[in-house]
């Protein structure tokens, strides 16, 4: 069916219904964008301050998963001389009388804690909802920043400190934090306890403190602007999912973040000051510490706590991001909006419920565990309602198989495949067979890594014209997608099969374990396809600062043909979003293929004889 | 910066004032801190090898201290809005002495548990008092900094009850009261337990 296209000129329409808040009337100078350092460093623009997420995400991103391809070539290939990269490793390559060269075993630990620590924090939490919250809450809310551009300035160089005080705990002499990256005590609690315990994990725990506050001044900023500088007619009904599940985020962070920070208050007490909350009765090289009647348990609480929410501060903006891509790009609204809604509410409902199922096996009572167990599992229904109406979205739709779209579709394979599994993991019983096996590592890797990276990549590749008036191009974009998702598969399937065998995780190798010997190819299947893969991100990142400069440029208002706000801006909008007036919402985001239109933008108000209005 | 961007915004709509927004969803994410640091109390006790001793009456007292600070605040903002100046000022600094006082008595509360043979580095059971207590005391700091603040405020600049310094004092005002109620919530617990 042929459909219509709506007529629409946004600036007669921004002209005559729009909000004229005077914003360009007392214009003295633009302090945001007068000089290279306030326009590009110390910018208080909220797009710009996107761009800085996204791109030190980018350099993270690269670090975090050069780490995995060294220990994965560990894990492939024990017996093979690394001598070759000793000149990057330098000590961390310890070479025998006979010239082959190993990875020392602390080293590995470092780079397995650096590379979860990295992942999960920088990239996934600070380079996604940083990147999109930043960009999108004001854009597609109608307003002209944050509700305190100060606050969302500092949130970034919080981030940046973070990251620097990281990237420095890589070159010291002890090495990195090598305990995992939840930091359990005694081994985080001890400096003598292992060589990372000591320098490395106080510069760990620096850094994640000024991550925290980043995430805190981020989030009190994505809270208030949504609640109070939506635009005219933008009820929270009406606001676009991305916008809520980025809210809905920040309000899981600035509950179970300052948790966080508690449990570190402690563990630096016991590690400067002599408590000992986490220690108890601990020998250490043959010597009895004087620490008595503390539980490392508790920090386990105090950890999960967070640990737990936060992986759905991490999936949800990828949610939200493939909500509209894939409404967009099938041209039909999404299915079940408010089921959407609520579904994303009760998911961050439930996080803060089932936290211990990260500590079944830490000896608690089962009876308490079986309580855990049933939050743990009723989590699947909401996950279920959002990808049967992710899937009844794309039912029927007019489907533009373009990078976006290929990778949020992506992006609801993985979620289900990882999902599934979880509700294996989420039992009690079967955790004892499954804990801290490569089951846990390829559930986790699939359903909060790799989805997300899918959900992130969607997001660039729908939004990076807005950003930078450019598209990313797309044949590099297709590679991308189906490299990047077969070669996910083929890392992380197999584990699951690994797993359910009983093989640990953070093992440096298996020699010992004769049972295991039969996973030797298989181990070196994995990390070829994940050296691959690797290799294969460098064409998105070449493609990505490529296009920035030399992509094809956007030559109209709204390339995607979509509803919401930010495609009424001039195509690279300066400080303020709008020149002249803001405008006002007169429907929800996704009026497409209604009434015979292919869309019908969020700025425009009811037409003559249109069905019912959202 | 923020008034260039979004004053006539609040004129028009908003009922509060975005800084006072953000300011209360911060002080849920300082509540949850403490929540956090009183749940673990509760949890470390549960698990045994715990030591019960008797919390000194100098944190008793040192409630109403906090307390009576919160009311000279109160005052304070009473007098700011009637335009009894010499009423904004002189409270202003009453509350700010008082804050102080309740810094200066906390720590005397600290060398008491010294006293009694409870030490920051001892039985879990002590060392949260000092942890909690301290980690408390640290944003009575903060409120104390916005508060003198609030002092140049009142007695550099020229009286004027604006939209803008109405909107600064009752941030001061919340974060206090915030302060102070949670120190009667600590105590409670602690008291309790």
């Amino acid at each position: 069916m042929e459909k219509n296209s709506l007529l629409i000129d946004d600036e007669k329409l921004l002209k005559e219904v729009g909000v004229d808040d005077h914003f360009h009337d007392h214009h003295e100078g633009d302090p945001y964008q007068s000089n290279f350092f306030s326009k590009y460093v110390f910018s208080m623009d909220h797009k710009m301050i996107a761009k800085q997420f996204l791109i030190t995400g980018m350099f993270w991103a690269v670090i975090g998963a050069a780490m995995s391809v060294i220990f994965r070539m560990q894990l492939g290939f024990p017996e093979e001389s690394m001598t070759w990269i000793k000149p990057l490793l330098g000590k961390w390559i310890v070479v025998d009388s006979a010239g082959v060269g190993h990875l020392a075993t602390e080293f590995y630990y470092a780079l397995v804690t650096m590379h979860g620590t990295i992942i999960v924090f920088f990239v996934l939490t600070a380079g996604l909802s940083g990147t999109f919250s930043n960009l999108l809450i004001p854009l597609q809310i109608g307003a002209r920043d944050m509700a305190s551009p100060l606050l969302n300035m500092l949130s970034y160089w919080f981030f940046f400190l973070a990251g620097v005080v990281m990237f420095l705990s890589l070159f010291v002499s002890t090495g990195p934090f090598s305990g995992g990256w939840v930091a359990y005590p005694p081994l985080s609690a001890l400096p003598q306890a292992s060589s990372g315990s000591g320098m490395g994990m106080t510069l760990w725990l620096v850094s994640l403190v000024f991550f925290v506050v980043s995430v805190l001044l981020g989030g009190i900023n994505y809270i208030t602007t949504v609640l109070n500088l939506r635009t005219k007619g933008m009820s929270m009904w009406r606001l676009p999912l991305t916008v809520w599940s980025f809210f809905i985020t920040a309000i899981i962070g600035l509950l179970s973040f300052p948790v966080l920070v508690s449990g570190f208050l402690l563990l630096m007490a016991d590690r400067s000051l002599g408590t000992s909350f986490y220690l108890s009765e601990i020998f250490i090289n043959g010597q009895a510490l004087d620490n008595v009647g503390g539980s490392p348990i508790l920090y386990q609480h105090l950890f999960w706590f967070l640990g737990h929410p936060e992986v759905y501060i991490i999936i949800l903006p990828a949610m939200g991001i493939a909500s509209e891509v894939l409404s967009t790009h099938s041209r039909k609204p999404i299915f079940g909006y408010k089921a959407m809604v609520i579904s994303i509410a009760s998911i961050a409902f439930l996080s803060f419920l089932v936290w211990a199922h990260h500590m079944f096996m830490s000896g608690m009572n089962p009876f308490i565990a079986n309580f855990f167990v049933i939050f743990t599992l009723i989590i699947a229904v909401p996950s279920a309602v959002k990808v049967f109406n992710w899937i009844s979205t794309l039912y029927g739709g007019s489907i533009r198989l373009n990078s976006a779209m290929l990778f949020a579709i992506g992006f609801v394979s993985m979620f289900i495949s990882g999902g599934l599994t979880g509700i294996y993991l989420g039992n009690s019983a079967i955790d004892i067979q499954m804990h801290d096996t490569y089951f846990v590592v390829a559930h986790f890797h699939i359903v909060m890594g790799v989805a997300a990276f899918l959900g992130m990549f969607a997001g660039i590749y729908h939004w990076f014209p807005k950003m930078y008036g450019r598209f990313l191009n797309e044949t590099l974009g297709k590679l991308h997608f189906w490299g990047t998702m077969i070669g996910a598969y083929l890392i992380f399937w197999p584990m699951h099969y690994i797993g359910l065998a009983g093989v640990p995780r953070r093992y440096y190798k298996f020699d010992v374990f004769d049972t295991f010997s039969q996973f030797a190819e298989l181990n070196q299947f994995i990390t070829i396809v994940a050296v691959c893969t690797f290799f294969l991100q460098l064409i998105f990142i070449a493609n990505f600062f490529h296009s920035m400069f030399f992509g094809k440029k956007v030559t109209t208002k709204n390339p995607w043909k979509s509803n919401t706000l930010e495609w009424t801006t001039p195509i690279t909008p300066g400080h303020g979003n709008w020149p002249g007036n803001i405008p006002t919402v007169h429907r929800w985001p996704y009026d497409y293929s209604k009434d015979g239109f292919d869309f019908i933008p969020q700025i425009q108000p009811p037409l003559a004889g249109e069905s019912e209005n959202h | 910066m923020m008034e260039s961007v979004h004053k006539d915004r609040i004129d028009y709509r908003n009922k509060i004032h975005p800084h006072k927004f953000a300011l209360w969803i911060s002080l849920g994410s300082i509540l949850m801190m403490f929540v956090a640091l009183t749940s673990a109390y509760v949890v470390k006790r549960a698990a045994g090898n715990w030591l019960d001793f008797e919390l000194p009456q100098i944190f008793y007292y040192n409630t109403f201290v906090i307390l009576l600070s919160s009311v000279f605040l109160q005052m304070s903002y009473k007098g700011f809005l009637k335009g009894k100046e010499y009423v904004y000022k002189y409270m202003l600094v009453a509350a700010f002495i008082a804050g102080l006082a309740f810094v200066v008595m906390q720590y005397k509360g600290w060398q008491a548990l010294h006293q009694i043979g409870i030490d920051l580095s001892g039985n879990p059971s002590g060392s949260f008092i000092y942890v909690i207590s301290g980690f408390h005391a640290l944003h009575v700091l903060g409120g104390i900094v916005a508060l003198i603040m609030a002092l140049v405020y009142a007695f550099k600049l020229p009286y004027r009850p604006t939209y803008k310094r109405k909107n600064r004092f009752e941030l001061v005002l919340h974060y206090w009261h915030f302060i102070g109620f949670l120190w009667v919530y600590l105590l409670l617990f602690l008291f309790t337990q």
